[in-house]
């Protein structure tokens, strides 16, 4: 088996996307917790941020990187042909 | 069922739980009728556990199976929507349903390490791990370690650590297991443990991962209705709002100002608390004198005050009229006295941490990292952040849950899943903070400043039924009570809402019946990680290769049941802390596990020398840090960097990391075959692709 440079184009996409998306994750958890002191400072929704992230904020972002991921990939791999048949 | 086809199976598997879901609100709402008849309250709880038992059981029956691949994967066809609801079953465990919300009571806005570290694990799970292991496709996840680092060694340290992160947690969970159903219905904790354990082997020992799968969406069901019911009603209670995830940022102010006034000396109900705080304040310094006293004189010291106990037993039964509550308290007292200087130095120094607790003031709940000084928050921080790693990291490498995803029918639908895996988890995950504070208010508005004379019953019958679950006493005899004079354990929040939210008795059955779908579902699939390990990973593919099927499966349900039963035994001498098992199974698997798998799919030059020497120095050091630092071993060395042993896998993890890359580089690359399956697991279809999956 011999990949082609589409095949290497294809990883590294995936490669960029998900180190995107960790670099989200990041700053959701451990930015969002290390300032959580200042956050607390803003009201949103009538909570005080830092503890809106922790509690529900952060929550939501995660489900949606996840959920993102899988769409995006699962174009990907149509995209450079290599999604497994139906 | 082969001429179906999957979205057949879909369809048809939608129709039978949401019949299933229909049926089981049918139940609750027969018992309550049932209840309104005036049936007591113990057949209630009986007929919660067994018919929740017996269904689970009925499940296993059904779903028996002689197969290979649907005793280990469940025949791979498990729809995404359904391995998240699997996998959310399977990850809630115990702690999560009965203890999470109990935390955040206690411990405001720094017990949200659990929740952010409990899910965001997942996005490691979706992004690193779940699409390459689902396409690797065989059963276990030594499985990967075996094939991708070349041999049994790598195999043999995934075996192993597989099986000790998975046994720690599993004591937990049969732990929980136990305490729910002698709560519920009377029985002895250790019978408790094994009905609960017959439940879990007649469903895993017929029917494997296929019938742990199905057994664990039916669970999931239940849990989240149970979580849901007494939250969206205590909520409704106070705010009006059926949605408490969103009404409580309005009680999280009330609860701010409620703080404020208990915290402030000037006002009437603060100045009562600070009357308790002065009483917890001089038996902290009593406790702390005894303890230097104790340090000064050692042996002499401690019979002295022993003799002083005596003294006062000998006294109150010389008396005229002796007291004979006194008398039994007093003897309890000398019953309990410390037997050598060790265990008085342990005893009086928990007293001492104890009330100097009760005696500062009540923190602010959504404040972080709450610490007397600057230091003292910067290290809470520090803490903080290595624990929600630790959480994360061990999520993405609980053999138990990466099991699970080999299930899916494709490398699309391993994605899929991830997703709706995290959904179901963030449902009871967002609900749980809210839970908390909702209870809280209540506490703080009605229960602090009414009259002992008149205790809420829910206050009255927990007080008697468990004293480490509640407990309250009139400390400065004012008749009133004060948030100082009571002490309330953590589990008794999601336990204690529907009482507090005055629902019948059959929403507390409910909950119970939730708790324990929550424990059983988690302890069946720990339960088949370990006998898989040893059935699949050491028998199959270690010692006989040629072993024909029905040996194979033989041998594991043979080992399952040793397995549960070993487990079973060692729960019911109740050892350590639970919460820290839990918390150190995490930082177990973190750092035997995540830095091998991570980069046996990102770095084609990870080698064999590499994950050895990663995984062993990993763990090595994960386990050393918590021996030397967790009081529990008795060793008590200085803390490196005031990191707590229950996040010692942030040493495990680094260590690991660079175990993996060191070891590699030193050594030569890998073969070429190795390469080959690198770029196999990579994408979800090549052409002329080699083959790993396993039918």
């Amino acid at each position: 088996m011999q990949l082609t440079d589409k095949h290497r184009e294809y990883w590294r996409k995936n490669v960029q996307i998900t180190g995107l998306l960790l670099g989200i994750w990041f700053v959701v958890t451990f930015v969002a917790s290390f300032f959580a002191p200042q956050l607390n400072e803003i009201s949103f929704l009538g909570f005080p941020l830092g503890f809106y992230m922790g509690a529900q904020g952060s929550l939501i972002v995660y489900v949606i990187i996840i959920w993102f991921y899988a769409r995006r990939m699962n174009q990907l791999d149509r995209e450079y042909g290599v999604h497994e048949e139906e | 069922m082969t001429a179906q086809t999957q979205s057949q199976f879909f369809a048809s598997l939608k129709k039978y739980y949401s019949f299933y879901t229909g049926g089981f609100i049918t139940f609750v709402i027969l018992l309550a009728i049932l209840e309104q008849l005036g049936v007591p309250n113990k057949i209630l709880g009986y007929l919660f556990l067994f018919a929740t038992i017996g269904l689970y059981a009925g499940i296993g029956i059904m779903s028996r199976t002689a197969d290979v691949s649907e005793y280990y994967v469940a025949g791979r066809r498990v729809p995404a929507l359904f391995n998240g609801m699997a996998t959310g079953a399977d990850w809630m465990s115990a702690a999560s349903f009965i203890g999470m919300a109990g935390t955040l009571y206690a411990a405001g806005y720094d017990g949200l390490a659990f929740v952010m570290g409990w899910t965001g694990g997942y996005v490691l799970v979706a992004l690193f791990l779940a699409p390459y292991l689902r396409k690797f496709g065989q059963f276990t996840i030594p499985d990967f370690l075996g094939a991708r680092y070349d041999g049994n060694l790598p195999r043999s340290i995934g075996v192993i650590a597989a099986i000790i992160c998975s046994f720690t947690y599993v004591i937990a969970q049969i732990y929980g297991v136990g305490l729910i159903t002698s709560r519920f219905t009377g029985l002895e904790f250790a019978t408790g443990v094994y009905v609960g354990l017959a439940g879990i082997l007649v469903c895993s020992f017929l029917g494997g991962m296929r019938a742990v799968t199905w057994t664990q969406v039916a669970q999931y069901i239940i849990l989240i209705i149970a979580y849901m019911i007494p939250a969206v009603w205590l909520s409704v209670q106070q705010t009006g709002n059926p949605i408490p995830q969103i009404a409580y940022g309005y009680q999280l102010q009330k609860v701010g100002e409620l703080e404020k006034e208990l915290n402030d000396k000037t006002t009437a109900r603060g100045a009562a608390e600070e009357s308790v705080r002065q009483i917890h304040r001089d038996k902290a310094k009593a406790a702390e004198d005894k303890l230097a006293a104790l340090k000064a004189r050692g042996d002499a010291y401690l019979a002295e005050q022993k003799a002083a106990v005596e003294a006062k037993v000998a006294e109150l039964k010389a008396a005229a009229t002796p007291d004979a509550a006194a008398i039994k308290k007093a003897e309890d007292a000398l019953a309990k006295f410390p037997a050598d200087v060790a265990a008085a130095t342990a005893a009086w120094k928990t007293d001492m941490t104890g009330a100097k607790a009760k005696a500062a003031p009540v923190s602010a709940h959504a404040k972080p990292f709450a610490g007397k000084d600057e230091a003292e928050s910067a290290k809470k921080r520090k803490n903080f952040l290595a624990l929600v790693l630790c959480l994360m990291v061990g999520t993405a490498a609980l053999p138990h849950i990466l099991m699970r995803y080999y299930t899916t029918p494709s490398v699309r639908e391993a994605r899929n899943s991830v997703g709706w895996s995290l959904f179901f988890i963030f449902l009871l995950y967002f609900s749980a903070p809210a839970l908390a504070v909702l209870v809280k208010f209540d506490v703080y508005s009605n229960l602090v400043g009414s009259s002992f004379a008149a205790l809420p019953a829910w206050v009255a019958n927990w007080a008697a039924v468990d004293k480490t679950l509640m407990s309250i006493a009139d400390i400065n005899m004012d008749g009133i009570v004060q948030l100082a004079e009571i002490t309330i354990g953590t589990d008794l929040v999601v336990l204690a809402t529907p009482e507090i939210a005055g629902l019948p008795y059959v929403i507390s059955g409910l909950v119970a019946a939730g708790g324990l779908a929550a424990a059983l579902s988690t302890a069946d699939g720990l339960l088949l990680t370990i006998a898989n390990a040893l059935s699949h990973d050491v028998y199959y593919k270690m010692i006989d290769p040629n072993a024909p099927t029905t040996r194979r499966l033989a041998v594991s349900k043979g080992l399952l049941l040793v397995v549960a039963a070993l487990a079973a035994y060692v729960t019911s001498l109740k050892p350590g802390d639970i919460l820290f098992l839990v918390g150190a199974a995490f930082s177990l698997a973190a750092s035997a596990f995540f830095p091998a798998l991570v980069l046996g799919v990102f770095w084609k030059r990870a080698n064999r020398t590499g994950a050895v020497l990663g995984m062993l120095s990993g763990l090595g050091i994960c386990m050393y840090y918590m021996y030397m630092t967790y009081p529990f071993f008795g060793v008590n060395a200085p803390k490196w960097w005031d990191i707590e042993p229950i996040a010692a896998g942030t040493f495990g993890i680094t260590l690991g990391i660079i175990g993996v890359v060191v070891g590699s580089l030193l050594t030569s690359a890998p073969s070429k075959e190795i390469q080959a399956l690198v770029d196999h697991v990579r994408y979800p279809s090549l052409e002329g692709d080699i083959q790993t999956e396993s039918a």
